[in-house]
């Protein structure tokens, strides 16, 4: 899959399920992509680089979402 | 006068040990005076505000910091955990409290310069306060906030050439213990090793894409001093092939008394005479010494590197010349599934840089396996557990060592499949349930 392609996809994957979850996995986003962990990993980062994604730490444990969303972002006053 | 009155955290100070408390109020007490004119970037109150807030919830008996948080620095996935309190009108100075998470240089060994450098940003950039050095052993720098974490960043890695380390599911700061540059018990160059590998998998160390946590502890000999046997996913642990070499002057001179044992460690108490067949032969976990005479005989082949021998007469007692790594994996703390120690995967193989063979059969593979197998915050070893050493083989592609296993039918996670077992078997899985549900 192409890297756009592959990016309309993940977005298009977690704006409808924005409603009921904002983090993610990055397992819900390689079989969001149907791609082995590797090639997920490189879409991934590159979506981070492009900030449409960002991270979420716990410090033990780290989640993706699209970039400004979900509570956190409010609450940290960065959307 | 103190911001917050802390009654209860005043109590702790009353014990014997050194405490923390008195160490917060001795910067806060630093920071208000500011002698030396820093120009903080964030609060001045900042430790006083930590204990007022801590004050607050050994009240509340419950927390007031958030989970966690989205802040980092560009690129990376790791090296910042986001804090929060839920009081900020109050105690404004740990609104923000981040942490960051300094890769510490190979067997904690800096300068004083070094340190000092560090110190000074973090005074200037932080709150000044420090664990030195965390649990997985990085240089912990403790509470900032969010506009300091690219300026702290940027300082690091272009004035100081120091890097972040690894927090949330990614591989974590690689961590080692001393080694050869004083250790003369180390099998293999630790710090090469944990540097190289550390280099190796930067993407890995920044970058999260693991179900959970990684861990490489690098033990140079296994006396394990970084306990990489019941902390590490993997763990390098020096060991030999060939014999314990034996000084046998040395031995007898142990013996005689003209060396102390354990190089003197136990000196400060009379323990009587050193006596050799109570405190080193029949200690021996293996029973593989023993006196012939006034000849000291190890069968080897029987030796498990306990180390003990070895530990109480160094100067008769050397480790082997032949030397190499034990591989372990899964060895992880008490979160989900209880503690685990490491499982011996490769009981030898060969420690030289550039270290192809370790990377290319044992450490992708596994990752590759962990990475596609492994549950949302599933360690190695509880994958381990749940699919068997069994499948580990499979993936890597090792082959069964007695050494594998501690002692015959004591490992529940191997499991067999039908085409491994000679005949076969055959069952008729409803007769089964009849008789074990699920």
């Amino acid at each position: 899959m192409e890297y756009e392609e592959a990016k309309e996809k993940l977005v298009a994957a977690l704006q409808k399920k924005q409603k009921t979850k904002s983090k993610f996995y990055f397992n819900d986003l390689a079989k969001i992509l149907e791609a082995k962990p590797r090639d997920a990993k490189k879409v991934i980062n590159r979506m981070v680089q492009e900030q449409v994604l960002e991270y979420w730490s716990s410090g033990s444990t780290s989640l993706y979402g699209l970039h400004g969303t979900g509570k956190q972002a409010a609450a940290e006053h960065e959307d | 006068m103190a911001k917050h009155p802390t009654p209860m955290l005043d109590q702790l100070e009353s014990g014997p040990w050194p405490s923390f408390v008195s160490d917060l109020k001795q910067l806060a007490e630093a920071r208000a005076q500011n002698k030396e004119g820093v120009e903080f970037q964030i609060p001045a109150d900042v430790a006083e505000d930590l204990l007022g807030i801590l004050e607050l919830s050994y009240k509340h008996g419950r927390t007031h910091w958030k989970h966690g948080g989205i802040v980092g620095v560009f690129g990376y996935g790791g090296g910042v955990i986001g804090r929060y309190c839920d009081q900020p009108e109050e105690f404004s100075g740990v609104a923000h409290f981040h942490t960051m998470r300094i890769n510490q240089p190979g067997g904690k060994f800096y300068t004083s310069e070094y340190l000092r450098n560090l110190c000074d940003l973090w005074d200037f950039r932080g709150s000044g306060i420090t664990n030195m050095h965390g649990s997985t052993g990085d240089i912990i720098f403790l509470g900032t906030t969010t506009p300091q974490l690219e300026e702290i960043f940027f300082e690091l890695t272009h004035k100081y050439n120091q890097d972040l380390g690894g927090s949330g599911s990614n591989l974590r700061t690689p961590s080692d213990c001393i080694g050869q540059a004083r250790c003369e018990y180390a099998c293999y160059d630790t710090q090469a090793m944990c540097y190289d590998l550390t280099q190796e998998y930067q993407d890995e160390l920044h970058r999260p894409a693991f179900p959970y946590k990684f861990k490489f502890k690098f033990d140079g000999c296994p006396n394990c001093c970084v306990a990489s046997i019941a902390r590490a996913d993997f763990s390098f642990i020096g060991t030999w092939r060939d014999n314990i070499k034996i000084d046998q002057k040395a031995v007898q001179a142990y013996i005689g008394g003209e060396i102390p044992p354990n190089a003197g460690a136990h000196s400060g108490r009379d323990w009587g005479k050193f006596d050799i067949q109570a405190e080193v032969i029949d200690l021996c976990p293996t029973e593989c010494m023993a006196m012939d005479g006034k000849t000291l005989k190890i069968n080897d082949k029987e030796c498990n590197r306990c180390m003990h021998c070895i530990n109480v007469m160094p100067r008769a007692l050397r480790i082997g010349d032949d030397r190499g790594v034990s591989v372990l994996a899964g060895a992880k703390a008490p979160i989900l599934d209880g503690a685990q120690m490491g499982t011996l995967i490769v009981p030898f193989i060969s420690a030289e840089p550039p270290y192809t063979e370790i990377k290319e059969t044992v450490i992708e593979p596994i990752w590759d396996w962990w990475m596609e197998e492994g549950k949302n915050r599933e360690r190695l070893g509880e994958l381990m557990k749940r699919q068997g050493l069994q499948k580990l083989l499979e993936v890597t592609g090792l082959n069964p060592d007695p050494r594998m296993v501690q002692e015959p039918r004591s490992n529940p996670y191997i499991f067999w499949n039908e085409d491994e077992v000679e005949g076969g078997w055959e069952r008729d899985i409803n007769e089964f349930r009849k008789d074990h549900r699920r």
